[in-house]
């Protein structure tokens, strides 16, 4: 496969180059205009009210005052929703407005627009909703276990329970997805050495800058425009076209500036609601949500609860593994099911493991839905798999790196689904290479370097410093059977008499550089370096969405086909022009292997420009089996380790993070300074799980609904960064390239604990990691006696 | 929503008069979050930001007057010598855009618990000048803070200034914040030496319904210290203890999102304890170079 990975550098601008993004310095110098900047004439706001609580039935909503309220257009409920009333990734149950029920505190009941979102949003004050409050269920053990268990839904759900032996089946139940996976004969299997431990992984919010907002423009046609930030143009539409009952034609999207995202915006936001106010009134409706209301409106990473065995001979080969994962995915479905297959295929790690029995659940509850965010599942998996690696080298008497190359997985290892991994697993050199990088030096004596920083609380009291390791792994695009394409449109055409490439996707940029690596791709393959990336948007065919670190394989890869396709129509051209040939496009040249240089690209446009559309797939997956996770699930993995080197002050419990160190295996690194923005920015958010990032959760109740208590590392808390990347191409893949923006998050958190654990000598069983947890005992979490289903202990969330 | 924009202090305190539900701003950087969030609807907003007295710093007597709107920025700048406690704390607090436009009379206005100007002042004695139409008066710190984002100003008053003396001996403030930047303390302590007049003072921030200053652990540590100010050997270690009990037990904190009480009281008997021997370590470095 060496076409896959050729260098084809020079074109300038081409893949492995970086080019300066195109939106880089409007968005450093605040000019770049994100959703929540549109505007339009004439338009009108939306506002949402939402479910002060958890759980209610809806007895009445009265509208009467809000609609009077001068300047207000519309106040629309359930009733007014033209078509389905419910909508969802995978399973559609999540009202557009509530009807009957509302299962979560901010779950939209009613919309309005207005002249002013002042007025909007006293309107909304103005609804009268009688309410029947009913006790939430909020602990996700509750939520399944016997007796404590209470419908969250109405529908019957799978059968099955948390454990053979303590909970019964339930006829019914909140039980969204249960996967077991089984490999070898993990029931019978026993070992030496075993260490057994409960973790917990808090929520984590996405915590994107750029709130959900967007416009929605009616058409003469009945139909409707929306300019939205999103991660999917045309799963938005398909879930548009349901809820307002029109032909997908009639709705088109475009991509407005999307301000991050990380797996927030999957899931629909205001995109009905602006078209529902927007069709109703006959005039452009904008919505953006505050801060405090961005919190509210879109789902969290699961918390998880998880319980692991692991089994090991005396040198601490792995002999078993077990472990059950519960997952909460609060009031809808969201993307859970997919989160829980992720946890359950890859919730061992990257080792071999000859005996292994996963279970993972995804539950519903009265909490805030939970759906995706960057790691997706293969997060909260790694937080508990790692620490137990750890607990295991201790129990051995070996090294946390020696324990991880002694079970390290490497191409050909067969994962617990029996699935073989058919490309580079470079687990055990990511952890030489950590091994060799240089440490640190000591304790700064700038307060800046300090635990506690200029907040001045020590001077070098109590601080001890610790170092940890971890490694993550990933899959990359959409796994378990699912139809993951993309779709390219690439036209080459005289502009001003020279070449010009315009590519075309409606593939979404989140910040992530995808517009820059389009262009490089089409530089590389077309040998033309003024190339233009049209905005996304529904004109073409579905690009899939911007997540599970697949777009510029998969996108990428439908690009690269395109511009192939488009190439082919040049040779067909340079053959009739120069007589046959074997050709090449270079920097605007025409060469052929024997002649050299035979003429330019241009005179190949003179008859006209050339335009292919492709759709591109990866390479199929299959379902996993439902009682043992049998099945080739995944299209590929990726692979990032990490170093930790921590302060902590012991007294306070406060944490500084000196250094994170990672490697990281991305196949080919198509445009480095991207790649090392992604481990930046991964680590960054793998960090905030560490040591600070939650949303806090009293009786279902948002506790830190803002940026004042949701805390995300600033500078002061994210260090400087050691990166070494490596490029071991997968064969599979277009260039070889892997995916790259997940795997730096999943192996940072365990990497910081594992440093924390080795300066405090505290063993952390939970993240965040509060600075109570560190120097009161009794505030400390965690046992080692396994979650039992049903058992109201300590909830997930209190602190 | 009227907006006022005085350029003189008499005339904004005849605003105020006219206009009692007006609400002032400074730096603007509490009264902003609370009107986008929507947690209030004032009648008016009084902006003092062209009030241009309102940024003086002068001395007078072994006092430094502070400006009602000096931002932090400027206290880090100017006055670390004369108003060490403070200038630490003006330090902690937000971000360099909220150092730039913050200020000592915006923390006085709120009256937040967590205010991080407040404890230094409560462990230096300073007083609150509050100004009206009907003249001029002085507020001791210690009758400022009323409840919780409650203080003593009558409805007509603007705060024209904080009276800080001095420093004759070091200073501290240390604040635990679970984020090493940008960050409300979860809980804070301030501690001034006062050699000449053989005293110490304190505030406690963030761990009782107002700032306060824990005065059974300054009468206690006073004592110890009485016959130690002119030879200041390092002190025993369960004096040092007993003032960090004695602080942690001054404070009624609450379990909240940023922390727990039991947490707030661990945390002030630490910083108790370190400013105490950061304090008295200076304090023998000034008695020595005497
Ligand atoms: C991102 C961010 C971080 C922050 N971090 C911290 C922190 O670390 N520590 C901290 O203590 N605070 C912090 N704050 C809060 C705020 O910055 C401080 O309280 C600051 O001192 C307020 O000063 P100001 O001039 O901006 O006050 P303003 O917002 O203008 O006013 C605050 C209050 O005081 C009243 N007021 C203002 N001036 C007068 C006057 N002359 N007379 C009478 N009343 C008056 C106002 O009416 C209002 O009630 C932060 C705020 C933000 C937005």
């Amino acid at each position: 496969m060496s076409v896959s990975t050729e260098v084809r550098n020079r074109t300038a601008g081409g893949v492995g180059d970086s080019p300066v993004r195109p939106d880089g310095m409007f968005k450093v110098t605040g000019q770049f205009a994100y959703s929540s900047d549109l505007y339009m004439d004439g338009m009108l706001w939306g506002t949402t009210l939402r479910s002060p609580h958890p759980r209610a039935r809806i007895r009445s909503i009265d509208i009467g005052a809000a609609l009077k309220l001068a300047g207000v257009s519309a106040v629309l409920t359930h009733d007014d929703v033209p078509g389905e009333r419910v909508y969802g990734l995978e399973i559609a149950d999540q009202p557009v407005l509530a009807y009957g029920e509302v299962r979560y505190q901010g779950e939209p009941v009613a919309i309005v627009a207005a002249d002013h979102p002042e007025t909007a949003r006293r309107a909304a004050a103005l609804i009268v909703v009688d309410y029947e409050v009913v006790e939430p269920v909020t602990d996700p053990r509750e939520a399944v276990g016997h007796p404590y268990w209470k419908p969250v839904h109405d529908q019957p759900g799978q059968r099955t329970a948390m454990s053979r032996d303590k909970a019964p089946v339930h006829p019914e139940g909140n039980i969204v997805r249960h996967q077991p996976v089984r490999f070898g004969a993990p029931d019978t299997a026993t070992a030496d050495v075993v260490v057994r431990g409960d973790y917990e992984v808090g929520m984590q919010d996405q915590a994107f800058l750029g709130p959900e907002s967007g416009l929605a423009v009616p058409d003469d046609d009945g139909g409707v425009d929306l300019y939205v930030a999103t991660q999917w143009l045309h799963v938005d539409r398909r879930q548009l076209a349901g809820a307002l009952a029109l032909p997908e034609e009639k709705i088109r999207l475009t991509l407005a500036g999307v301000g991050g995202a990380f797996g927030a915006r999957e899931d629909l936001s205001m995109q009905v609601h602006a078209c529902m106010l927007a069709l109703r009134t006959g005039r452009p409706v904008k919505m953006v949500y505050s801060r405090e209301e961005s919190f509210f409106g879109h789902v969290h990473r699961h918390p998880a609860l998880m319980r692991y065995e692991h089994g090991a001979d005396r040198d601490g080969r792995l002999i078993y593994v077990r472990a059950h994962i519960l997952l909460d995915g609060g009031a809808y479905t969201s993307s859970t099911p997919a989160v829980v297959g992720n946890a359950a295929t890859l919730g061992v790690g990257p080792y071999v493991i000859p005996n292994v029995a996963v279970d993972a659940w995804g539950v519903y509850t009265n909490n805030p839905p939970c759906g995706a965010m960057r790691g997706f599942g293969a997060v909260q998996a790694a937080f508990a798999y790692e620490s137990q690696m750890d607990r295991l080298a201790a129990a051995v008497g070996v090294s946390p790196l020696e324990i991880r190359i002694r079970n390290a997985m490497s191409e050909g290892s067969v994962l617990p689904t029996g699935q073989v991994i058919d490309s580079p697993a470079p687990v055990a050199e990511l952890m030489r290479r950590l091994e060799a990088m240089p440490l640190p030096p000591p304790l700064s004596e700038d307060l800046r370097g300090m635990p506690g920083g200029v907040s001045n609380t020590t001077h070098g009291e109590g601080v001890r410093r610790g170092v940890g390791y971890a490694i993550g792994i990933k899959n990359v695009g959409f796994s378990e059977g699912f139809d993951d394409f993309s779709t390219a449109r690439v036209r080459i055409e005289l502009v001003g008499d020279e070449p010009s490439v315009l590519v075309h996707t409606a593939a979404v940029e989140v910040g992530q550089g995808l517009v820059t690596v389009q262009a490089q791709i089409a530089r590389s393959e077309l040998g033309v370096e003024r190339v233009t990336v049209a905005a996304a948007d529904t004109q073409v065919g579905s690009g899939g969405s911007t997540s599970a670190s697949r777009q510029t394989y998969v996108t990428g890869g439908a690009v690269r086909a395109a511009c192939e396709s488009v190439r082919v129509a040049l040779f067909e051209r340079a053959a009739e022009r120069y007589g046959p040939g074997d050709y090449r496009l270079v920097g605007g040249t025409v060469e052929s292997t024997v002649d050299g240089m035979v003429g330019d690209i241009a005179s190949l446009l003179l008859e006209g420009p050339v335009e292919r559309t492709v759709e591109w797939r990866h390479r199929p997956t299959q379902p996993v089996d439902e009682a043992t996770g049998r099945g080739d699930a995944h299209v590929q993995w990726a692979f990032c380790a990490h170093r930790a080197v921590v302060d902590v002050d012991v007294e306070l419990g406060l944490i500084r993070v000196v250094e994170l160190a990672a490697v990281q295996d991305v196949g080919r690194a198509m445009n480095p300074d991207a790649v090392l923005g992604q481990i930046h920015g991964g680590s960054a958010q793998g960090l905030g799980l560490a040591v600070m990032e939650e949303v806090q959760l009293i009786d279902g109740k948002l506790r830190n609904p803002s940026f004042t208590d949701y805390l995300i590392p600033t500078i002061m808390d994210m260090p400087p960064m050691r990166v070494e990347v490596l490029e071991l191409a997968d064969p599979h893949a277009p260039y070889g390239l892997r995916g790259v923006g997940e795997p730096p998050t999943i192996s940072s958190t365990p990497a910081i604990v594992a440093a924390v654990r080795a300066a405090s000598g505290v063993d952390l069983r939970r993240v965040p990691i509060r600075p109570e947890h560190l120097v009161l005992p009794a505030a400390r979490p965690g046992s080692d006696s396994g979650i039992a289903p049903g058992t109201p202990a300590h909830s997930t969330q209190r602190p | 929503m009227e907006f006022f924009r005085p350029t003189t202090l008499p005339e904004a305190c005849h605003l105020k008069s006219e206009h009692p539900g007006a609400l002032p701003l400074c730096g603007g950087t509490d009264v902003m979050v609370d009107i986008n969030f929507d947690r209030r609807r004032p009648e008016a907003l009084l902006d003092l930001t062209d009030v241009r007295g309102l940024y003086e710093v002068s001395r007078y007597d072994g006092y430094v007057r502070i400006g009602a709107a000096v931002p932090y920025t400027t206290i880090i700048a100017e006055l670390s010598a004369e108003a060490p406690g403070l200038a630490i704390a003006s330090r902690t607090v937000g971000s360099p855009q909220i150092r730039n436009r913050g200020s000592v009379g915006g923390n006085l206005g709120s009256a937040s618990p967590a205010g991080d100007a407040l404890p230094p002042l409560l462990a230096v004695d300073a007083e609150v000048e509050a100004v009206s139409a009907a003249g001029t008066r002085r507020i001791p710190i210690h009758e400022f803070f009323l409840g919780p984002k409650v203080n003593a100003l009558r409805r007509d008053e603007l705060i024209a200034a904080v009276h800080v003396p001095v420093a004759r001996g070091p200073q501290q403030y240390a604040k635990v914040g679970t984020r090493n930047a940008m960050v409300i303390a979860v809980c804070s302590f301030s501690l001034a030496l006062h050699p000449d007049a053989a005293r110490v003072g304190t505030g406690i921030g963030s761990a009782a319904p107002t700032p306060r200053a824990a005065l059974e652990a300054e009468d206690f540590l006073a004592d110890e210290l009485a016959e130690r100010w002119e030879t200041p050997e390092p002190l025993p270690d369960d004096v040092v203890r007993r003032f960090g009990e004695l602080v942690a037990a001054a404070a009624s904190p609450i379990d909240d999102v940023r922390g727990t009480a039991d947490y707030r009281r661990h945390a002030l008997s630490v910083l108790a304890r370190r400013t105490l021997e950061w304090t008295w370590a200076e304090h023998g470095r000034q008695e020595r170079t005497r």
